[in-house]
């Protein structure tokens, strides 16, 4: 009896099965559609912009945003990218990429290399108010650059570091989510390793190199993305900081190109603008696609 | 390989709160020592205290010949394997053995061959390649065990290793941890709070209570002439029995009981804490001389013995049956034979001789 009994089950089960994976694929469907929805919804105005960038600017002019494909693809491009421009003529795409380039890795590893060491020496290190500095620190967080912009504007013009990068990388670095982030995770570091560390004679800096740091890497990763698109996307200190034409970056740029396109011909060449918009939005897009499984994996798992 | 010795080691920690209360041992070189005791009795802390991770509040700390008070961890030519291995997560079971001698700045080829060896003795030939996180409990404990052996330290420190393994790797380390130390003769330090671990693999316990040192004893000598209350309840499973008990000619006098007999030589009327263990009473049908009636409640069956509960007079005793011995029905009695009686003082909880 039991034996039977036994045999008569698996099929049941494969009915169960069958029925189940069913309603799990009508829900994906349901889940896949408003996903698709939404993912159309928020390309459409990149695609848009990388359509119309293909326009002449006759084109742009008289029929505004253009859906479909044209032959300017290439000279627009070629023209947001070479073509000097400003008052001055000292700044093409190509400086301005650089310069966006530079403002986005300074930014984010002087951020993560700060961060980590203000996070290490919060956790690993007892001196008097460490927990009181942090949460000195941890206040900033709401504190954004905007409501120090003029001391800080003010700190750096006395310094002489207007129009340079120091000037415009080193005031944004200081960072609290960062140091936040590392606090957290340092935290979570179980206590024996740096006592193991401590008697295979590894000191406080053999430590924070040979085993922190590489534990922390898929955290550093993770921070890393997050802080060059947000530096690469700093608008508003650029355009305090950087006076000269030829230190702006792309972000900053974009208007003052279109605008100065507008002023050197007849018809506004907004077609040539959204070149450089496109251009300005890849390497943001390209860092987060490369990156994305190391992104999900430092926030969510560490590997200890 | 080394002698060590413990003088007076005080710990007190900036809050006012005392660890360690004037710890003195002499460890022999090449011995076992364990330190065994509840939670919070100061066990860690003085391992910690030698392994250079606590400070030394006051007493001397000596390795070899040599003062180490001040001297950081690394300097103290010491080893230790830590509760939850504590690798390196990122480095591989070879980088992780040979970090250590990395540091000391010792030559790539010294390295590689102390590693190997260390490999080879502990079965790790084959996952020198591997990162811990692809390795099983057992094997992440040799490893740590490993990254001690290389550095062939005067002393090995061994914070409660195996309280992270399942019962049955647990009892295969431990001999495997002996072993080893025995082979390589290393003087070691273990702490746990299993008192089968420390029973079975040390040269001489050390059982602490409170940041105090109760005994330092062979296991023979903790088990059977423990030398305070605390030691006698704390060692053995089932505990030892307990009265409480006045000194009467011929025997203590029991409240609820009556008279054990006993051939002390105490001052009459002290007032005594008496121990039997539970394996050291047998049980009988017949009433003699120095057998005491007994209330049979209920058995729990062992295997290999059986444990019969019930009481004497109204005190709770437990009694340890050898698994041939049947519980006899009827009118059952305790035999208790006056040299199986352990006398401790009342108030000290000191024993009397």
């Amino acid at each position: 009896m039991t034996v039977t009994d036994t045999f008569s089950t698996p099929p049941a089960v494969t009915a169960v099965k069958v029925k189940k994976r069913f309603r799990v694929k009508r829900e994906t469907l349901i889940d896949h559609l408003i996903l698709v929805l939404g993912a159309l919804f928020m390309l459409f105005p990149v695609v848009l912009t990388f359509m119309t960038s293909s326009y002449d600017n006759l084109a742009f002019a008289k029929s505004g945003l253009q859906f479909g494909w044209s032959d300017q693809f290439f000279e627009n491009y070629e023209r947001a990218m070479f073509e000097t421009s400003g008052f001055t003529g000292a700044i093409d795409g190509v400086s301005m990429l650089t310069n966006s380039l530079i403002l986005g890795f300074g930014f984010a590893i002087g951020k993560i290399v700060i961060s980590m060491m203000a996070a290490y020496a919060i956790v690993y290190f007892r001196f008097r108010f460490a927990t009181l500095s942090f949460w000195i620190i941890f206040t900033t967080l709401l504190l954004p650059l905007e409501v120090r912009i003029l001391p800080s504007y003010e700190v750096v013009q006395g310094l002489g570091l207007g129009n340079t990068y120091t000037g415009l990388i080193v005031p944004l670095i200081a960072s609290a989510t960062g140091t936040f982030f590392f606090r957290q995770f340092f935290r979570s570091v179980p206590e024996e390793l740096v006592e193991a560390a401590r008697i295979d004679g590894a000191g406080p800096v053999k430590f924070f190199i040979d085993i922190l740091v590489p534990l922390s890497k898929t955290m550093i990763a993770a921070l890393f993305i997050i802080m060059f698109v947000y530096g690469w996307n700093q608008y508003l200190w650029p355009t305090l900081i950087t006076t000269d034409e030829g230190m702006f970056t792309l972000v900053r740029g974009i208007k003052n190109i279109i605008q100065s396109f507008t002023d050197s011909s007849s018809v506004p060449e907004f077609t040539v603008g959204f070149a450089l918009t496109t251009i300005t939005m890849l390497p943001p897009v390209l860092i987060v696609i490369f990156f994305q499984s190391w992104f999900v994996k430092g926030l969510t798992e560490s590997d200890k | 390989m080394a002698i060590v010795s413990l003088k007076a080691l005080q710990k007190i920690y900036p809050n006012g709160f005392q660890a360690v209360h004037g710890a003195d041992i002499e460890i022999a070189d090449g011995e076992f020592i364990v330190l065994v005791g509840p939670s919070g009795c100061g066990k860690s802390t003085l391992l910690r205290m030698i392994a250079g991770l606590e400070e030394i509040t006051s007493g001397d700390l000596i390795i070899g010949d040599k003062q180490v008070n001040d001297l950081d961890p690394a300097d103290r030519d010491i080893a230790m394997v830590f509760q939850n291995y504590a690798l390196y997560p990122h480095m591989t079971v070879y980088n992780n053995m040979a970090y250590g001698l990395r540091n000391r700045k010792n030559s790539k080829e010294s390295i590689e061959k102390s590693v190997r060896e260390a490999a080879r003795l502990l079965n790790l030939e084959e996952h020198l390649d591997r990162r811990p996180s692809q390795l099983s409990g057992g094997q992440r404990q040799r490893v740590a065990m490993g990254r001690a052996i290389v550095r062939e330290p005067a002393l090995f420190l061994f914070d409660e290793p195996l309280s992270n393994l399942d019962a049955k790797l647990r009892n295969q380390m431990r001999i495997e941890i002996r072993k080893l130390q025995r082979q390589l003769g290393t003087t070691s330090v273990y702490v746990t709070h299993d008192q089968v671990e420390a029973m079975t693999m040390a040269d001489r316990i050390v059982v602490l209570n409170g940041g105090n040192i109760e005994q330092i004893g062979t296991p023979d000598e903790i088990y059977h002439r423990p030398a305070s209350v605390f030691v006698a309840t704390f060692m053995g499973a089932p505990a030892m029995n307990l009265m409480e008990g006045k000194v009467a000619t011929g025997g203590i006098e029991i409240d609820g009981i009556g008279l054990l007999k006993s051939d002390h030589k105490l001052d009459a009327s002290s007032n005594v804490s008496v121990g039997v263990r539970p394996e050291k009473v047998k049980l009988t049908t017949k009433a003699n001389g120095i057998t005491q009636p007994f209330v049979h409640d209920f058995t729990e069956e062992l295997g290999a013995a059986r444990l019969v509960h019930g009481r004497l007079g109204d005190k709770p005793f437990v009694i340890n049956l050898h698994q041939e011995d049947e519980v006899p029905t009827g009118d059952l009695y305790a035999t208790i034979s006056p040299d199986m009686l352990h006398l401790f003082d009342t108030a000290t909880g000191k024993r009397l001789s």
